[in-house]
């Protein structure tokens, strides 16, 4: 078993209002009227669309194949006929819009034909590949793709599977865990084979029992039933609840003992961390060859059924909390968790392989922030604080619009977490001024570089117009010296027909 | 709205309410032992404070009532009054008020800008304005209330009847004779480890701070720091001449040292604000403060040198920064 646990610096312990949601079993849902699958749904790349309008789809099927190396596939979440492909908006805090291919559902439900890998037989190439084709990207929100993760050669010593769910009201991961303990481990021992891990940890908070007893099951039946994993360990570790010991550098910090620095990445150190969400996407993808087409969605705050349902991606927000009964009151839904999400401006917007939660927020349940008022500098943020800056010092520098010392104090370490502004009791929302700062210094380092980049043009410009003219200069003297070493030549020839002997030559002057 | 969308429930008002409750048992030790005068300087300093403080965030177009009701005016005029002597008159009361507020906080630019700790800034502008008033000190053990307001409010200053030297006065002007510490110390102005009826005062205080630490309102680095800093110095001088220095627990337990340590350096404002920066700065303000004491021309130094460590708070805060997650780490 582990020996023990590390702890990291901050952090806060707001109420968790997991109850609300987490009693319920995983409940599927009714199919809407329409799907809006983005062709867009990991934080690298996309997919390029392979269907037209008109086309008839199994649940499955690849809609999408990824874009270039890191794109990711999309696949039809369920049968049904192409209706549209365009633009739509998408979740997001300023409503971008992505493109999307929109699927109107025949209700059959009809798969297509399941390829599961053998993986006795598979070689590590094919499986990264599947796993890319089957449009895997980590789901804990991040929406990285996990093939260009799994697919580093660093080498690998751990390999943390996140189950801690430390954000308040979110139970999706809570509930995977406790109901397909079998798959999570499954997969999370496949992506140990990958990255050839020695050992692997799965982090999850206390505040979970079951999804403990069941992991703790799942583990040990893994381990006692085979030895396809090589006699591999996979522990199960209860970490103390305390917001956000889910964030992937605390959670190895915590597990490992290891600080990885805000420039770095955790493979440098010889650790891989995947949610627990995804180590069950890579199981269902490679032991049953389902493509990704659903996710588990927690729907909570003030709506009359809360619970976790199995939503086909593309499903429309506003449809689902139709579905689970919107309170009168709500002005607001949120997406993702109260520490971290954001509001939806639009309820049309379909659910993506990133989002775990939907709240429906009301001012009883997440009354509106109280009035700003200036610092008192009581250091309260910097406590809380789990990347160790001093947020305080931060805010000043933003609001003065310090960009070079907000740089120097480290503000790109900043994991906008939100506990110094959960905390502050001058209400300042400390995170939206570093969001403001960094997207500032981001623009002005955007702007020096094309500003370098043109001088670094103009440059060499100049630099070719010279070397042309140095080259020139060059060819013109060496072809005057050519001239004159001919016509002394035939100086020479001249001089020898007349049998004249050549003038001494002329002492150096 | 962005995120985070849940705060707990905090307020700078809770803040300030919570020094106030602390400041509660050596408020009460101070009427008990001296004598109710306290309160009505305490009252007279509160209003001068909240007027002062709402006429100039009016005069800077600032959002009144929430700053005034945030309860830091009122924690400003607590300290001073408390760093004051309790008999004195209610106009210096009023103008070191005044001075607090309108000088050292908001011509600085107001709540969290402030460099100086506007009580410490007060004491030091009267003391230097009127060094007699600031210098007479109620007796302990005497409570006479009706001469205690008579001194505040009313005009005569027949003073030697209601006030005693203190501890740190009788020590003073007795090393000055050439007396032994031990000699000093055993007359009837001392108790058990510092001035007689003033110890409890102190120990009032200690209560607080404690309170405040357990609470987490305030850092215990800046405390112990302080403490640590006179103490310390205190204990290296007492060793080498006990005849000629008091001990350690005698200067902590004398003048405003246990208010300094928890209530005065603790003021986050005027601080340093990272962890190590902290503890040098109290334990600078204890070091000067001792010196102060000892060798300067004042009774009391903690004021001059809360000022002194104010001004090096940036220089401090620079050079102790502390290492953001992951920087100590070597790949
Ligand atoms: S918690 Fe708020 S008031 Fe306190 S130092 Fe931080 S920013 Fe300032
Ligand atoms: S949001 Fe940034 S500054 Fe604030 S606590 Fe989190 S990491 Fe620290």
């Amino acid at each position: 078993m582990i020996a023990r646990l590390f702890s990291f610096r901050g952090g806060i312990r707001p109420d968790s209002h997991k109850k609300e949601s987490s009693g319920a079993p995983i409940r599927p849902v009714p199919l809407p009227a329409r799907l809006v699958v983005p062709l867009i749904q990991s934080s690298r790349g996309g997919a390029r669309p392979i269907v037209t309008v008109g086309d008839k789809v199994l649940k499955g099927q690849c809609i999408g194949e990824a874009e270039g190396k890191t794109g990711t596939a999309i696949h039809a979440p369920t049968s049904g006929t192409v209706s549209e492909i365009g633009r739509y908006p998408m979740a997001h805090p300023s409503g971008l819009e992505s493109p999307a291919i929109v699927i109107t559902p025949d209700g059959e439900e009809r798969w297509i034909a399941h390829e599961p890998l053998d993986l006795a037989t598979a070689s590590r190439d094919e499986l990264i590949l599947r796993i890319q084709a089957s449009g895997i990207v980590g789901m804990g929100g991040a929406t990285f793709p996990s093939h260009i993760k799994i697919g580093k050669d660093s080498t690998i010593e751990t390999l943390v599977i996140n189950g801690a769910e430390c954000e308040p009201w979110i139970t999706c991961d809570d509930r995977l865990m406790r109901e397909r303990a079998a798959d999570v481990v499954r997969g999370a021992m496949i992506l140990r084979r990958l990255n050839g891990a020695r050992r692997v940890l799965v982090g999850i908070e206390d505040n979970k029992p079951e999804a403990i007893a069941a992991m703790s099951a799942a583990a040990r039946a893994r381990m006692d039933t085979e030895d396809a994993d090589g006699g591999a360990r996979i522990d199960i570790v209860t970490v103390p609840t305390r917001y956000p010991a889910g964030g992937e550098r605390q959670l190895v910090r915590v597990l490992t003992g290891i600080e990885i620095p805000a420039n770095r990445i955790a493979g440098d150190f010889g650790v891989q961390c995947f949610n627990a969400g995804t180590a069950h996407a890579v199981c269902r993808a490679l032991v049953h060859g389902e493509a990704m087409v659903a996710r588990i969605v927690t729907v909570t705050g003030d709506v009359e059924r809360p619970g976790n349902y199995e939503v086909p991606l593309g499903f429309p927000v506003a449809d689902l909390l139709a579905l689970c009964g919107v309170r009168p009151g709500v002005d607001r839904v949120l997406m993702g968790g109260p520490m971290m999400g954001f509001t939806l401006p639009k309820l049309d917007a379909p659910i993506t392989k990133g989002s775990n939660c939907i709240i429906a927020a009301s001012p009883g349940l997440f009354p509106p922030a109280p009035p700003e008022q200036p610092c008192i500098r009581c250091g309260r943020c910097a406590r809380a604080c789990p990347a160790g800056i001093q947020p305080f010092d931060l805010y000043w520098f933003s609001r003065s619009r310090n960009f070079d010392k907000a740089g120097e104090y480290h503000i790109f370490d900043c994991i906008e977490c939100g506990c110094c502004a959960y905390v502050c009791p001058a209400h300042i929302p400390l995170v939206d001024y570093f969001r403001f700062a960094k997207s500032e210094i981001r623009a002005r380092d955007e702007e020096r570089r094309a500003a370098s980049q043109a001088r670094a043009r103009f440059e060499f410009h100049t630099f070719r117009l010279e070397r042309e003219k140095a080259e020139k200069a060059a060819r013109l003297a060496a072809k005057a010296a050519e001239t004159r070493a001919s016509l002394s030549a035939a100086a020479k020839a001249d001089a020898a027909e007349q049998n004249v002997a050549p003038p001494p030559p002329k002492p150096p002057t | 709205m962005t995120s985070p969308h849940i705060r707990q429930p905090a307020s700078v008002q809770r803040v300030m309410l919570t020094v106030l409750l602390a400041l509660a048992p050596g408020i009460a030790a101070y009427v008990w032992q001296i004598g109710a005068g306290i309160l009505v300087n305490l009252a007279i300093a509160t209003a001068a404070a909240l007027a002062a403080e709402a006429l100039v965030l009016k005069l800077r177009a600032r959002p009144v009532a929430l700053t005034v009701t945030d309860g830091s005016a009122v924690v400003t005029a607590w300290l001073m009054v408390l760093a004051f002597p309790s008999i004195v008159p209610w106009w210096l009361t009023v103008l070191g008020a005044l001075f607090a507020i309108v000088a050292a906080k908001h011509l600085y630019g107001g709540i969290g800008q402030n460099p100086f700790n506007p009580a410490m800034a007060a004491y030091c502008a009267m003391i230097v304005a009127y060094p007699a008033l600031m210098s007479q000190w109620p007796a302990a053990g005497q409570g006479d209330f009706a001469a205690q307001l008579q001194l505040i409010l009313g005009g005569s200053r027949e003073v030697d009847a209601v006030t005693g030297a203190t501890a740190l006065d009788t020590l003073r002007t007795g090393l000055r004779n050439h007396a032994d510490v031990n000699t000093i110390l055993a007359t009837g102005a001392f108790g058990f480890v510092g001035g007689r009826g003033w110890e409890w005062i102190a120990a009032g205080y200690l209560a607080g701070g404690l309170f405040l630490i357990a609470t987490r309102s305030i850092d215990w680095r800046l405390p112990l720091g302080f403490i640590a800093g006179m103490g310390g110095t205190a204990c290296l001088f007492w060793l080498a001449a006990p005849e000629r220095f008091a001990s350690p627990l005698f200067h902590l337990a004398s003048g405003g040292a246990m208010l300094a340590s928890f209530f005065i350096v603790t003021d986050p404002v005027t601080a340093a604000s990272t962890p190590r920066g902290k503890l040098i700065f109290a334990a600078g303000a204890g070091i000067i403060a001792w010196f102060v004491r000892v060798f300067g021309a004042y009774p009391e130094g903690i004021a001059f040198a809360v000022l002194l460590m104010n001004i090096c708070v940036p220089l401090i805060d620079h050079k102790t920064q502390p290492a953001a997650f992951g920087q100590r780490t070597r790949p």
